[in-house]
């Protein structure tokens, strides 16, 4: 690239936006860079680097609200609201060691750009529900704010749902105001031994539906169990259904029990308490199986499809493809390892996606391969035409992340 | 009073016309367009705004609304979406030479899907009647704002509606999965499903909470939740409002969310007990309900520590709910406080400002003094748990005036919410009741940056126009660019 930046405040990142505005030169916006594999091939000519906008701004436990600049590391916020036994409920996945990046490295900014959300989604939603404000600049080289520092607001459009989820395609975010949420007292997991993935994901979707208030529901086939760290999982040889407790210790106690008995009859079962329990999660949260060796150079797909659905959607692709997977959000999330080239890949996956709604996105590939092979999910022409105008509202030169998510957005 | 956009009088000159084409689109006794009959549309919840609209047209299918779309926005004519028509902030007030575009006959369930979890619903299904479809397998639909006997669930998308659950259990926004919508231009657009996050752009979170002025909503996808095991209310009278404040506050940083967490002050507590007598403290300044619910066990752990957060906070009096009578009667005086306070006053204006909930006994004191002010009085209900006030302002509207310094009275309320670090509306939306008020909360740029969303759905403006924006630019004029002369003007930026 031609030229890097890296404002040191708001007031440089907008001196730079205007003058790439007027100059017409497209700027690839990161935070810390961890995720830069995601989305299609940059086409950019100067690097917009956010990663010295860092610092908690404010946090104040009572109001359940912080704030802070868009390139402070995940990792410095996590710290600060444990501190106060609180945390961010979405749980915000680290995806940087899929690409090779160091864990914990990722910038919050990069996280609700790219709205990416934990195990705990199916509960506590996604990170785009947890983004109250954001300031900002848009290709226009304008600043501008949306939302405020409250948990409840409905003035104006909520244009943080906008930004969230935009891979910085319509604005450079640099700084942001979340929720964050007490941290439960008790975290528990009670593990299902031996389920094949239809009778996994029905398991789920039960529990889901059940009163026993689960805030993780993921189901690892034994091809990728076998790689855990937590020796429970690695060493059961078998499949592993992990069903996540969480709050007050009475009450985790007792559900843990209900659950236990509830399954017991189906298949054996075992406990994780509080160390295992949260090894297991950040596995299924930055999905690490697929991060390592035998499937470090796997092409990796992300599938959000109806929950019940997900075991056939997975059955039909492995009809034409070989591929290993693993399960969330009660079966409504898919990873997908595969070792053929996307090009291959793609269609079976988009219409084993197609059959039952939902969509399917090329998280990890060369660029070779994220350039041709559609990355996000197609849209229809009369959805693709309003994203398109919406982008050109917000970047009318095409100067931000351009192509990052669509040829033309 | 508020300005509307002035008639269009060539619009006006074509009403018997455009009556003919809608017509031809749709059952023709779905128009209508007979003076008497358009009364029963000329106001919302806000009931203090009246205005006839041009025509009323009442669609059964997305295809018509689509065809009547076209039609209007080909002609010119402004077109204002309507559900069950209780925004309280005027959301749905019509516009002299706009067909108001009725979602009334949108009103069957579409399907409920166990296996999923959710349901999907066509907009004028009502907030309540999608609970009571599932019930009786055990689910609910989380977000339960006060009209939801007659709100409609489109209704809610537009308002990104809330409820007294919304601490714990979010809002319309982080309840909805999929939603089908009709752009002014015809397109038919679907967003989401039965998965889990749109993808793209998040579509689906813009249209929630946009007021009708950025497309019509004709389907709603909505998760539905198992209904908690149990749940149960503590009622606690607090000598002042400071310390049922510090009791809010200690409540969430001893780490416990609770399902709802209302607080009524002492001219709203004898209101309501004059009126339903729930059995509330009298002689309590500041009163506290505060429900629990979830597994059993966990019910009874939290509402015993929540009984001796309250106790060291100086609770005067705590009643815990033993049954779930005992329950709904605690609530019986909080759900009863508009009407209640209805009794007392021949008219009340209802606010609705977000603050830091740090903030409330500062917002109490001065919304005392600028009552003295204005020489009105005041009842207050809030939603405590996420700051969200509710001040009831009593006036006669029948005394020259008085309507006017309830107005004023209540921007000076709002004024008071975003300076203390609050917005204007934690759940009513700005509609046109706030719309002059946008400017205290918002910067020009801020707001052209919502009206260029609004550029790339509705360009020519013809979607409830006069609602949410002080002024709305022509998109032609908001696109022209500051050209900074080509310079570089930041020798000083680090480069690496």
């Amino acid at each position: 690239m031609e030229n890097s930046f890296k404002p040191a405040n708001a007031d440089q990142l907008h001196d730079i936006i205007g003058w790439a505005a007027a100059e017409e030169t497209s700027l690839d916006v990161i935070g810390s860079g961890t995720k830069q594999g995601l989305g299609r091939p940059s086409q950019s000519e100067c690097l917009l680097d956010l990663s010295d906008l860092t610092g908690i701004t404010s946090y104040e436990p009572e109001e359940l609200v912080l704030q802070a600049a868009a390139g402070t590391p995940v990792a410095d916020i996590e710290r600060a609201v444990a501190e106060r036994d609180q945390q961010l409920a979405f749980e915000p996945a680290d995806y940087g060691p899929l690409f090779g990046a160091a864990a914990d490295s990722g910038s919050i900014g990069g996280v609700f750009a790219c709205n990416l959300s934990g195990p705990r989604r199916i509960m506590a939603g996604a990170a785009r529900d947890h983004l109250l404000g954001a300031k900002a600049v848009s290709g226009r080289g304008e600043r501008f704010k949306s939302g405020g520092q409250v948990v409840k607001n409905v003035t104006g459009y909520d244009l943080c749902k906008l930004l969230a989820g935009s891979y910085g395609t319509l604005a450079a975010i640099h700084d942001v105001t979340m929720k964050v949420m007490p941290a439960p007292e008790k975290v528990r997991t009670v593990l299902v031994l031996g389920l094949d993935d239809a009778a996994a994901v029905g398991l789920l979707g039960e529990a889901a539906a059940s009163g026993f208030d689960l805030s993780g529901l993921a189901h690892l086939p034994r091809e990728i169990s076998g790689y855990s760290s937590v020796s429970y999982v690695a060493e059961a040889d078998a499949s592993v259904t992990a069903l996540r407790l969480e709050g007050p210790a009475p009450s985790v106690e007792h559900r843990c029990e209900e659950v236990k008995k509830w399954v017991a009859a189906r298949a054996p079962v075992e406990e994780l308490h509080r160390h295992n329990s949260i090894a297991l999660w950040r596995e299924v949260r930055d999905i690490t199986a697929f991060a390592a060796d035998p499937w470090s150079s796997h092409s990796i797909w992300r599938l959000s499809v109806p929950p019940a659905s997900g075991a056939d959607v997975v059955r039909k692709i492995a009809e034409t493809l070989t591929a290993r997977w693993l399960f969330d959000w009660a079966g409504g999330l898919v990873w997908l390892a595969c070792d053929t080239a996307p090009a291959d890949d793609v269609a079976p996956i988009r219409a084993a996606v197609a059959g039952v709604g939902g969509h399917a996105t090329l998280v990890r590939a060369t660029a070779d391969a994220r350039a041709a092979v559609p990355v996000f999910q197609p849209q229809s022409p009369a959805l693709a035409d309003l994203s398109r105008r919406v982008k050109e509202n917000f970047d009318p030169e095409g100067i931000l992340n351009p192509g990052r998510m669509y040829s033309e957005v | 009073m508020l300005k509307m956009p002035e008639l269009d009088q060539a619009v006006l000159g074509r009403r018997s016309e455009l009556a003919a084409g809608l017509r031809r689109i749709i059952d023709p006794e779905a128009v209508i367009a007979d003076n008497d009959a358009l009364k029963a549309y000329e106001t919302d919840g806000l009931t203090a705004y009246k205005q006839t609209p041009m025509i009323v047209a009442l669609p059964s299918t997305t295809a018509e609304v689509a065809e009547i779309l076209k039609l209007c926005s080909a002609g010119g004519v402004k077109v204002v979406p309507r559900g069950a028509g209780t925004s309280l902030s005027g959301g749905a007030l019509p516009l002299g030479d706009g067909v108001l575009l009725g979602l009334a006959k949108f009103n069957r369930i579409l399907d409920i899907d166990y296996a999923n979890r959710c349901a999907v619903v066509q907009p004028g299904v009502t907030n309540l009647a999608i609970t009571q479809a599932v019930e009786a397998q055990g689910f609910y639909y989380a977000p339960d704002p006060s009209s939801q006997i007659a709100c409609t669930i489109g209704g809610n998308v537009a308002e990104n509606s809330g409820g007294i659950h919304c601490l714990k259990y979010g809002v319309t926004t982080n309840n909805i999965l999929g939603l089908e919508m009709v752009l002014v231009n015809g397109d038919v657009i679907r967003l989401g499903g039965r998965h889990l996050d749109s993808e793209g752009y998040d579509l689906m979170g813009v249209m929630t909470g946009s007021e009708g002025l950025l497309g019509v909503i004709t389907e709603v996808t909505v998760r539905l939740l198992k209904r908690p095991e149990t749940a149960r209310a503590l009622l606690i009278g607090f000598p002042s409002n400071e310390r049922a404040g510090d009791c809010v506050a200690k409540v969430i940083a001893g780490g416990i969310i609770p399902a709802g967490m209302e607080m009524m002050d002492r001219y709203a507590i004898h209101a309501a007990e004059e009126f339903c007598h729930p059995g509330y403290p009298l002689d309590a300044e500041a009163l506290l309900i505060v429900e629990l619910d979830g597994p059993a066990v966990e019910v009874d752990h939290l509402v015993e520590r929540v009984r001796t957060i309250a106790d060291d906070a100086g609770a005067e009096s705590v009643r815990i709910s033993e049954s779930e009578a005992e329950r709904m009667a605690f609530w019986a005086g909080r759900k009863a406080a508009f009407p209640a306070v209805g009794r007392i006053s021949p008219d009340y204006y209802c606010m609705d400002g977000t603050i830091p909930r740090g903030k409330l006994p500062i917002v109490l004191a001065r919304m005392a003094e600028l009552s003295t002010k204005y020489g009105l009085r005041l009842a207050n209900v809030f939603h405590a748990g996420d700051g969200n006030l509710h001040p009831l302002i009593l006036y006669d509207a029948n005394q020259p005036g008085e309507l006017e310094r309830a107005e004023d009275f209540g921007a000076d309320i709002l004024r008071l919410c975003v300076e203390v670090g609050g917005v204007l509306t934690g759940e009513h939306g700005v509609g046109v009741e706030k719309r002059d008020l946008m400017g205290i909360m918002f910067n020009e740029d801020d707001l052209n940056h919502q009206q260029r969303l609004k550029c790339a759905f509705d360009p020519d403006g013809y979607l409830n126009p006069g609602k949410v924006f002080p002024t709305l630019h022509r998109c032609a004029e908001l696109g022209r660019m500051h050209i900074h002369d080509g310079q570089v003007p930041f020798p000083d930026i680090p480069r690496f």
